[in-house]
Parts: C-alpha cells; sequence; structure tokens
C-alpha cells in the first residue's frame, strides 16, 4: 500500500513536471503563431520588404520554441497508458476519441505546412506561404481544442455510462464530451491565454530593442501587433475565466473552496482580493483560516453564481453535506461519509454483478446492475478511507489562484496601456520606465500563465475523474524506483533543453536586433 | 458478421496502416544513424536539411499510431505501455531528443555545440529503430503480462494488467525481437539512401555513395528480413475460439498467411516492390524514383504483417504467462459507439493524405543543392 502511494504521487510528479514544463511552451506557440500570421498577412497585402523581414524574425523565434513543445509534448500523451494504465482502460473508450482525432485533424496539418512555414519561402507561391502559416496557426489551436476537450471531460465527465461487463466507461454521447461548457470556456481559456502571453513576449523583447536604440521603428511596429493581439487574448481570457469559475463552482465546488482556503461558506460570501493563509487551519479545527485577508464583499457569490446573496459552500459544508437557501435556512445534501459508503455499495454492486455474471444468473446480474447504476455517481469515492481524503491540498490551490487573478488583472491594464502607447502615445515608447515595465513583465506572463494550470489541476485532486476515479486507482503496475528514474531523466532532460532554448532565443533577439529590417536579407 | 465486429476490423486495419506509414517514414531516423560517418560538411548539411523537412511527420505519425491506438484499443494501450514501462520510455526519450536537435543543431547559443544534437539524432537513429522494431516484436512473440479486471475493486492493488517485474526489459533482451529490430533499422537506412538520392542534387560522388550504401544495408536488411520471416513463420501463435477460450497454436502466423491467401500475395507482391526499389536504385546510375518501390513496397508488407497478427481469430498480442490474458481485436477495443464516432472522423483520412501528398511534392520538386544551403538563412 506505502508503495501504491508512492507510485501515486511520483506519477504525479512526473506528469505534472512534463505538463509544466510543455506548457511553458505551448502558449507561446498559440499566440505567436496567430502574431506572425497576422504580419505575414500585412507583408503579402502590402508586400514590404520591412514586413516581411520583421515576420521572418518572429518566425525563427516561434521554430526554436515549437521544437523544445514538440519534445515535451510527446511524453503526455504516452503518460496515460504509462503511468496511468487503469485510467486508460477505465475510461480510455472516452478520453482516446479526443486524443486520436487531435492527431488526426491537427498534428498532420501542423507537422505539413510548417515545413512550407519555414523552407518554403522560394518554394512556393506567397498565398500558398501565408496559407501555410495562417494553417500552422489554426493546427495548434485545433490540437489545443481536442486536448482540451480530453481535459475537461476529466474534470467533469459527461456522455457516458458504465457498463458492468466490461467494468469500464463506455461513451454514450459524443456531442456531450465536445461540447460540454467546462471544456469550451476551458478551451477559450487556455488558447487567448496564449495570445495574451505571446504579446507581452512580442512587447518585452521590442522593448529590449528600443531599450538598446536599435531598430525602433521595428520594435514599435511589432508592439502594435503583439499589443493589439494580447489585448484581444486578455479580454477574452478573462470573459472565459469568468465562465470558467461558474463551471468550476457547479461542478467541483470543493476546487472553488480551495481555490479561495474557505472552510465555513456563507450567503453574499465575499472574496478574498489578498490574503495569506493559515498553516494550522485543517478542516477538523476551529482555528482562522487566513493570517492576513484583504477582502471583497459579495465577491466570491458573484463569481460563483452571477449572484451576489447565493451561498457559496465551503469545504467543511461540503465534507459535511450542509447548504444554506438565501433566507438563511439549512439544507441537508450529501456529505462526504454518505457518498463514501455510496461508493462501497456501488463497487459490492459491481462485484455481485461479476459473480452473477460466472454464473450466468442474469436475475442477479440485472439486480446488481441497478444497484451499481443507482450509486454510480460517487463510485470514485468507495476508494476513499476518509472523508478529508477527498479535500485537495488548499494551500498550493489558494496561492496559484491568487497569483494567477492578481497578475492576470496587471496584465489587462498593461495590455490597454501598451497599445495605447503603440497607437497613440508614442513617445511613451522612449520612457525609460515604461521600456522596463514591458521587460519585466515577460516573466510575469509565464508565471500567471502555469498558475491557472496548477490551479486547475491541483485543485481537482484526488480525482483524476471527477467523484469517479482518484488518482491512487488508475496507476500503472510498476515500481516507485521505476518512477522516479523517469522523473529525473525527463527532469534533467527538459531543463537542458530549456536552458538551451532561452539561450538561443537570446542570441537570436540579440542578432535580429543588429539586423537592418529595411529589407528580408533572405 | 455485426457491426462492431466490421468497426473493430477497420480501425485494426487503419491502425496497421499508421503502422506501415510510420516504418516507411524511419527513413528519417535511417538517415539520422548515417549523420556520424565521415562525410564532407556540405554533404552533412544537406542530409540533415532533407531529414529535417520531413522528420515531424514521422513524429507526428507516431503520436496519431499511439492515439489511434488508445482511442480503438484501450486495454492494448493500458497493458502495453503500463507494463512495458522502460522499452516504451526509452522510445519516447530518444524521439524527445530528436525532436530539438534539429532546431537547435546549428542555432548560435545551442549550449552544447553542433556535434551533441547530432549525436542524439544518431542516438534516436539507432535506438528509435530498433526499439521500435522491438515494440512490434511483442505483437507475434509475446509478452509476460496478465490481465485481470476484478482487480480494479481491490483499493491495495487495483491496477488491472500486471507485468514482469522487468517492465519491457525481457523484451528488449529477447533475440527474436532484437532481429526485427534491427532489420527495421537497416531498413531505414536503405530507404534513407534511397530518399537521399532523390531529394540531394548532389556531384555524382555523393550519389555514388548512396547507391553503394542502398546495396549494402539493403542486402543486410534482406538477410535480417529473411531471418525474421522464418522466426515468424515457425513460431507458435494464440488461438481464440468461438467462445472466446484461447490456446497456443504452432505455426500460427504461417497458417495464417494459408488461411488468408491474398494477404499473402499481397505481402509477397511488396517485398518485390522492396526488392526492386533497392536494386533498380543499386544498379541503374541515373534512376532515382527507388524510394517510392521500396516505401510503398514497405507499406504493404507492414500492413500485411498486422492483418497476420491480428485477423484469422489471432490474439495480436500474446501473454505467455497466462494465454487467456492475451489481447485480441475482439476483447480490447473500444465500444461500438465510439468505434463509429471515430469512423466518421476517420473520413477526413483521404484528405489529409492528399494535402501531405500534395506539399511534400510542392517543397521536393526541386533537389536540395550546395548552392540552396549557403544562400538560406532558415536551415538545420
Amino acid at each position: 500500500m506505502n508503495d501504491l502511494i508512492n507510485v501515486v504521487d511520483w506519477s504525479r510528479g512526473q506528469f505534472a513536471l512534463t505538463a509544466m514544463y510543455h506548457w511553458l511552451f505551448v502558449p507561446l506557440t498559440l499566440g505567436l503563431s496567430v502574431i506572425v500570421a497576422v504580419m505575414e498577412t500585412i507583408y503579402y497585402r502590402t508586400r514590404s520588404e520591412r514586413w516581411l523581414a520583421i515576420t521572418k524574425f518572429w518566425m525563427t523565434l516561434f521554430g526554436v520554441n515549437f521544437a523544445i513543445g514538440v519534445a515535451t509534448g510527446i511524453i503526455l500523451e504516452f503518460e496515460f497508458g504509462s503511468n496511468w494504465s487503469n485510467y486508460s482502460w477505465f475510461v480510455g473508450d472516452i478520453f482516446g476519441a479526443p486524443l486520436a482525432i487531435e492527431g488526426l485533424l491537427a498534428f498532420f496539418m501542423e507537422s505539413t505546412f510548417i515545413a512550407v512555414m519555414f523552407f518554403g519561402w522560394k518554394k512556393v507561391s506567397p498565398g500558398f506561404h501565408l496559407t501555410a502559416t495562417w494553417l500552422t496557426a489554426a493546427g495548434a489551436s485545433i490540437s489545443a481544442l481536442w486536448i482540451l476537450v480530453a481535459n475537461a471531460w476529466m474534470q467533469y465527465p459527461v456522455g457516458m455510462k458504465f457498463d458492468p461487463e466490461q467494468m469500464r466507461n463506455v461513451m454514450d454521447n459524443f456531442g456531450a464530451v465536445v461540447f460540454s461548457p467546462v471544456a469550451i470556456h476551458k478551451f477559450l481559456h487556455a488558447v487567448f491565454s496564449g495570445w495574451t502571453l505571446a504579446g507581452v513576449f512580442v512587447i518585452g523583447v521590442s522593448c529590449w530593442f528600443l531599450l538598446r536604440k536599435r531598430n525602433a521603428d521595428m520594435a514599435r511596429s511589432s508592439i502594435k501587433v503583439g499589443g493589439c493581439i494580447g489585448l484581444a487574448g486578455i479580454i477574452m481570457t478573462l470573459w472565459s475565466g469568468d465562465g470558467s469559475a461558474v463551471d468550476v463552482a457547479r461542478v467541483q465546488p470543493m476546487k472553488l473552496a480551495a481555490m479561495e482556503g474557505l472552510y465555513e461558506g456563507s450567503c453574499g460570501q465575499k472574496i478574498i482580493a489578498f490574503g495569506i493563509l493559515n498553516p494550522d487551519k485543517t478542516p477538523q479545527n476551529d482555528e482562522d483560516p487566513y493570517l492576513l485577508d484583504i477582502s471583497i464583499p459579495y465577491g466570491l457569490s458573484f463569481l460563483a453564481t452571477h449572484n451576489p446573496h447565493a451561498f457559496v459552500p465551503g469545504i467543511n459544508d461540503l465534507i459535511n453535506g450542509v447548504a444554506l437557501t438565501e433566507a438563511g435556512d439549512t439544507v441537508r445534501t450529501m456529505s462526504f461519509a454518505e457518498r463514501i459508503a455510496q461508493g462501497r455499495r456501488a463497487h459490492e454492486a459491481l462485484r455481485a454483478f461479476d459473480s452473477a455474471s460466472a454464473q450466468g444468473d442474469t436475475v442477479a446480474m440485472n439486480r446488481a446492475s441497478a444497484e451499481l447504476h443507482e450509486n454510480y455517481a460517487s463510485f470514485g469515492y468507495g476508494y476513499l478511507e476518509s472523508p478529508y481524503e477527498a479535500v485537495p491540498p488548499v494551500d498550493i490551490t489558494f496561492y496559484a489562484f491568487h497569483t494567477m487573478v492578481l497578475i492576470g488583472g496587471y496584465l489587462f491594464l498593461f495590455m490597454i496601456l501598451a497599445v495605447w502607447a503603440a497607437c497613440k502615445r508614442p513617445g511613451w515608447l522612449k520612457n525609460k520606465l515604461v521600456i522596463w515595465i514591458g521587460m519585466l513583465t515577460v516573466p510575469l506572463v509565464w508565471v500567471c500563465s502555469e498558475a491557472g494550470w496548477v490551479t486547475a489541476e491541483v485543485g481537482r485532486q484526488p480525482w483524476i475523474i471527477q467523484d469517479i476515479m482518484p488518482c491512487k486507482a488508475a496507476v500503472s503496475d510498476i515500481s516507485a524506483g521505476d518512477v522516479q528514474l523517469t522523473f529525473w531523466m525527463f527532469a534533467a532532460v527538459f531543463t537542458a533543453f530549456l536552458a538551451a532554448e532561452v539561450c538561443i532565443m537570446l542570441r537570436c533577439i540579440s542578432r535580429g536586433s543588429k539586423k537592418d529590417y529595411s529589407s528580408s536579407n533572405d | 458478421m455485426t457491426l462492431i465486429e466490421c468497426l473493430q476490423d477497420y480501425w485494426w486495419l487503419l491502425v496497421s496502416v499508421l503502422g506501415a506509414a510510420l516504418v516507411f517514414l524511419l527513413f528519417v531516423q535511417g538517415g539520422q544513424s548515417m549523420l556520424l560517418q565521415s562525410m564532407s560538411a556540405v554533404e552533412r548539411t544537406m542530409m540533415v536539411n532533407a531529414l529535417g523537412r520531413k522528420w515531424e511527420l514521422t513524429f507526428t505519425t507516431l503520436v496519431v499510431f499511439g492515439g489511434a491506438f488508445f482511442a480503438s484499443f484501450p486495454l492494448f494501450y493500458s497493458t502495453s505501455f503500463g507494463g512495458a514501462y522502460w522499452l516504451w520510455m526509452l522510445i519516447l526519450f530518444s524521439f524527445i531528443i530528436q525532436a530539438v536537435s534539429y532546431e537547435f543543431r546549428s542555432k548560435p547559443g545551442n549550449l552544447f555545440g553542433t556535434r551533441t544534437y547530432d549525436v542524439f539524432l544518431f542516438i534516436n537513429g539507432c535506438v528509435g529503430c530498433v526499439l521500435l522494431g522491438v515494440a512490434v516484436g511483442m505483437f507475434f512473440f509475446g509478452s509476460e503480462f496478465t490481465v485481470t479486471k476484478t482487480n480494479i475493486l481491490d483499493g491495495a492493488a487495483p491496477v488491472i494488467s500486471c507485468w514482469a517485474p522487468s517492465h519491457g526489459l525481457e523484451a528488449i533482451a529477447d533475440w527474436r525481437n532484437l532481429v526485427l529490430g534491427f532489420a527495421i533499422l537497416f531498413l531505414a537506412r536503405t530507404q534513407a539512401s534511397l530518399y537521399f538520392l532523390g531529394a540531394i542534387g548532389q556531384d555524382d560522388d555523393f550519389h555514388r555513395h548512396q547507391r553503394r550504401s542502398v546495396l549494402i544495408n539493403g542486402g543486410i536488411f534482406v538477410v535480417l528480413f529473411l531471418l525474421s520471416l522464418f522466426l515468424l513463420l515457425t513460431a507458435d501463435g494464440v488461438q481464440t475460439s468461438a467462445d472466446g477460450s484461447m490456446r497456443w497454436v504452432s505455426h500460427k502466423y504461417l497458417w495464417n498467411f494459408l488461411d488468408m491467401w491474398p494477404v499473402a500475395v499481397l505481402f509477397l507482391l511488396g517485398v518485390v516492390s522492396v526488392v526492386a526499389g533497392i536494386l533498380g536504385s543499386a544498379l541503374c546510375s541515373h534512376f532515382r524514383g527507388g524510394i517510392w518501390y521500396s516505401g510503398i513496397g514497405t507499406v504493404v508488407v507492414v500492413v500485411c504483417l498486422f492483418c497476420v497478427a491480428g485477423f484469422n481469430d489471432t490474439a495480436y498480442y500474446p501473454s505467455l504467462l497466462d494465454v487467456s490474458s492475451s489481447l485480441t481485436i475482439r476483447n480490447s477495443s473500444s465500444s461500438l459507439f465510439t468505434l463509429e464516432v471515430m469512423s466518421w472522423v476517420s473520413v477526413i483520412t483521404p484528405f489529409v493524405i492528399a494535402y501531405i501528398a500534395y506539399v511534400w511534392k510542392k517543397m521536393d520538386h526541386k533537389p536540395i543543392t550546395p548552392q540552396e544551403m549557403e544562400n538560406t538563412t532558415h536551415k538545420y
């Protein structure tokens, strides 16, 4: 059992490691591909050599980033099989389809047209080249769509039913899987956050050009394009983030409670704008959850339900199965202890079904099947030893969420100012303070982006499929030592490649700043 | 035959085509395995750039092959990847180091130097081919695993697919798998030379060298291929009965060829096409289209091998520990609903093949020359 827990933790760690490294590169690919496509479109329409040179400069950085994104991405798909083999069988009927479709619809498009993008300048017509650039950008976004459909399904499993004969879940409504509101909000949130990140990257690099007083025209043109895409991105990210918050409140209320460090909920619940958690607080004690908090009245109720007076449950409310009406009356919901009991009944029913099936007793099979389906909604709880196991790490979720929100708010203001400066007040871009702010925002946007994923993934623990399967029931039959070894292998390789990528990027930027952007030189 | 059986067969065929395309596209890896040989800098640059424009296609095909297997035969995905952990991790590791190497190798500031990235490409070229061959070998020569679905209800040990403690290393140590692995490596090297003949417009010396390489690598490949074929035709396989029970049958794959004679005919035609591509290129000094004869032949041969592995009531993933745990097309597939949905999506496949072919033609209609390498700013 101890080894099982170790395997689960190391497998979680390995997946988190590869996913976080992957997400360092993917949002830049998503956003920069669009920015490069817009720049090439300007070149196509104006036939200006200057825009061609600008396009090629950003395309070079895109290529460097794209390669390492591919390297970190391949392992993620296969880790579902290698480290979460039970999961792959238990829900592979549903989860595998989006991955296969992603490959067929998106990966081939990307890999085919990116070759044209980089090597086709003199081999195909300008129109065909521009089409290839847009198709590469579209391929990246289509890829994001399908992988986020798959991820959203893990957080909000719909469009399926449990088949006791095969002891697994099977899909019965593909539309429900693809068009789940969680999937749509996740897709928009992730893709547009990529636009934001790439916008900040372009602005930051261009600010460095301005600081060094090199190619100021090229830098200002890049800031205009990057700023406009980034501003559109942050507006859409905020909008879709609001939708995601409502989704989380509805389908993952425990995650929302952890995001806010909320133990006892109320109607008209305040939201923590800034806070420091009390490390001694647990669901079992009466300590104050916060050492310091600055809050906004009614904020969480409004965020979660768009109704400032609505009840938002806290961690203890969910564990104990308590809710309040707006009138202040207490309402009973199902406690986690009851859900554990219900989950165990589902397990027993499945065992009974299996025995009856072996004996060919169809009456007993039907009885067991009915019992199983009645209790299946809590199937995953049957694996838990205690209700407190269903509480995610509150501190990581809380701080990640608040980091994302605070930096996200800052980015909204930053983007407005960047676009305003580039379009209406070019003189601001000569101010060193403005230039330094532009450059220092670059690392912040990556912190914000990673924090978003940490919130989403840590906040849903212990579930690999919400309420249906905990991580500890999803692992492979491998030893903790095996996973530790591959963890460190990947950590070493990814870190080395990240260092190489950053060095190459910096060298490309440095060389690019010395280039003459009045012609393309190619 | 019921609808679900039709769809299961259809998806086995689709997975086979993807696997076959992957084996063909491994010419990229074959070319990489030659990069450390002595040659001029210009030749190396042209070879890297010729391969570099195709590496993503191979990489993508591998990923889609995995994704299609996951979607259509999830029990295989669960059993093989979770069980033969080290085999798959080593394969993936070799592809990870490939993915950055093309883009980084000649870029200033790449930290580790061009030579390091060329070594990475060489490792991927050799290890990737051999280990993928080992993975395919397990489809015929079996692996050490059991599948017990009721384990899912055991909270202390819930894993349904359990493997031998060596987790895939035993498959790498099996000489029969290695013979197949090395056959694939030398096929890939042969096809790389065939590809270079068409894609690189260098002087006669370079082409002469590539034709010699076709002859040497092709000769070794043919020997290894014949040995693999002998092992395959004399191997035992697992036969499934109508009631779902399974048993070992001697010379199962030979019987499959005899029972499915059109597959045997196609297989032979594929072999002839590969040999024609090799001999034509090695012996005729103006013939540069050998890659297509060899490539199409490879695809046909590999599809036929997958047919022999999975059709005719055969378990395509035999278990050496518990024969009843062996995986078949019937017991490891997705549900009817999922296969139907996926089949509708697969309608797009001809369109995908068409745009890949169109772009390939557009990009390769002029061979790479030293002048092109000198005059372009974006090269690997």
